[in-house]
């Protein structure tokens, strides 16, 4: 049995470590083995969960030993982890029932599959965004409409472009040692085509030999191309990003081998990387600092 | 109905500067459409949320319906978004882009003009960003009284604001207001659906045409 070790911290700023041991390729059991993990944000826990998808694709359900500190198993079962992680892997996670009593998550892990998985989405959010993102954030009342907006066309994106089912989760933090200052994190993610086989068709010609993953991201995220030949289309990212970059937020978006990044000032993370280890789909990551001054 | 059912002076609404306005007849009696009903009694399981694409093209569907249900062409409807709580842009690009570009192109359905009350903050984002992506206009009530959003030269600006300012201008008070290319602008906004031309050469602007049938 290959046993994949998930690191202690995982987040979006060290995905990497766990995309290096999951390469799509790879076949037999899989364990993940979380017991040392401490701290996950969405994007670690939309990744143990595509992770576990992949290595499924053996013919055998992986394995994941949960983490031995009960308040960090107890934060997943909050953000839902157990109840989307049922039916991934094999044992070691015990499907809870959803509560629906008043929750401090954000976003719990929520599938996205159809549209009306969007309009759930939307929905949950803006009964549970107004306190957070104007008591903690200190946003104006009117950001959780372009909040739901954001979630909106990110959870489009999905369904429009990977055409294949994925998830979305958000959270609010208080990074007071990395930061000083609250955040909301949300991450989305899929297992569909990523974006340079959404892209390949209409687009892989007029740049040659340039084509790759990395190309196909800076096509769609700086360029605003789209499969679809219709004027309206394209935006969705487009839209995100300049909303993300008001807030002074960080968008990322990984797919294939390549990661490509609006980064705010306060973010050391570069632009774009390429070389990275190929995973099928595309993960999104956005987080909004509070506002300060 | 088809353009084959439309009275036979509406055909060359819409075409190039330059050719007589196209309405000889007054327009229908506007009708209100509530965007936020449609989209919670039809599309969004009583959530009068307007997010994503297919929700978009389903409330232009229905609006398309309710637009050819009119007995006379041309109509202006007052496409209201009171109810509605959130507007994305895949389905501003549907319900308001969309429509707007199908009924601006010489195949439309009808003769119809459009209104769109009650676009607050939360909408007014998401419409004007659609409407530049097209290079299109719409009349807007943004709560403080009809505004032209979207895509215009200056011109068109001033001429429309005059328009909306004194509700009806003459053919003979076009050309003393804005000279010899006063009529092409305002035929020109006629044809972007933002103001109405006679036959005679007569402008009205849309909120009077609603306030005034």
């Amino acid at each position: 049995m290959r046993v994949i070790e998930v690191p202690a911290s995982l987040d979006y700023r060290n995905v990497e470590v766990l995309y290096r041991q999951c390469g799509a390729d790879d076949a037999g059991p899989v364990l993940f083995d979380a017991r040392r993990l401490s701290w996950i944000d969405p994007n670690g826990m939309l990744l143990l969960l595509a992770a576990g998808k992949v290595a499924a694709r053996s013919g055998t359900l992986p394995r994941i030993s949960l983490p031995a500190q009960q308040e960090v198993t107890e934060y997943l079962d909050r953000m839902g982890f157990h109840h989307a992680a049922a039916g991934i892997f094999k044992s070691g996670v015990r499907r809870r029932r959803r509560s629906h009593s008043v929750s401090d998550v954000l976003l719990e892990i929520t599938p996205v599959t159809t549209n009306s998985d969007v309009h759930d989405v939307v929905d949950r959010v803006q009964s549970r965004a107004g306190a957070i993102l104007s008591n903690t954030l200190h946003y104006p009342p009117s950001a959780v409409v372009r909040f739901s907006v954001i979630l909106s066309e990110v959870c489009q994106n999905v369904i429009e472009h990977a055409e294949a089912p994925g998830w979305v989760a958000a959270q609010a933090y208080n990074w007071r040692k990395r930061l000083g200052r609250h955040v909301a994190v949300i991450a989305v993610s899929d297992l569909g085509c990523g974006f340079r086989a959404s892209l390949e068709a209409e687009h892989a010609a007029r740049f040659g030999d340039r084509w790759g993953d990395a190309t196909a991201l800076e096509a769609a995220f700086l360029l605003g191309l789209t499969r679809f030949a219709d004027t309206g289309r394209g935006q969705g990212i487009q839209q995100i990003r300049k909303q993300v970059g008001r807030w002074h937020g960080i968008l990322s978006i990984r797919s294939g081998t390549a990661r490509i990044a609006d980064t705010p000032d306060w973010s050391s993370r570069p632009p774009l990387e390429e070389g990275l280890t190929r995973f099928p789909g595309s993960q999104i990551n956005i987080i909004l600092p509070e506002r300060i001054g | 109905m088809s353009r084959a059912d439309e009275p036979s002076d509406s055909n060359e609404a819409g075409e190039s500067n330059g050719r007589a306005c196209a309405m000889s007849k007054g327009p229908a009696p506007p009708l209100t459409i509530d965007v936020g009903a449609i989209a919670s009694d039809a599309v969004a399981q009583a959530r009068p949320d307007l997010v994503t694409r297919p929700t978009g093209r389903a409330v232009r569907a229905a609006i398309e319906v309710r637009i050819s249900r009119i007995a006379r062409s041309p109509s202006v409807s007052l496409l209201d978004f009171t109810r509605v709580r959130i507007l994305d842009f895949s389905c501003a690009d549907e319900v308001v882009a969309k429509l707007l570009v199908r009924y601006m192109r010489r195949d439309r359905p009808r003769e119809a003009f459009f209104l769109f009350r009650a676009v607050g903050d939360i909408h007014r984002h998401a419409v004007e960003e659609v409407l530049g992506r097209h290079g299109l206009a719409a009349v807007c009530d943004l709560g403080g009284g009809y505004e032209l959003l979207g895509s215009a030269t200056e011109e068109e600006r001033t001429a429309w604001r005059t328009l909306e300012h004194r509700g009806r201008i003459s053919l003979s008070e076009l050309a003393a207001e804005f000279g010899e290319q006063g009529v092409p602008v305002i035929r020109g906004l006629a044809d972007r659906r933002v103001a109405w031309c006679g036959r005679r050469g007569d402008a009205r602007a849309l909120s009077e045409i609603a306030r005034n049938p």
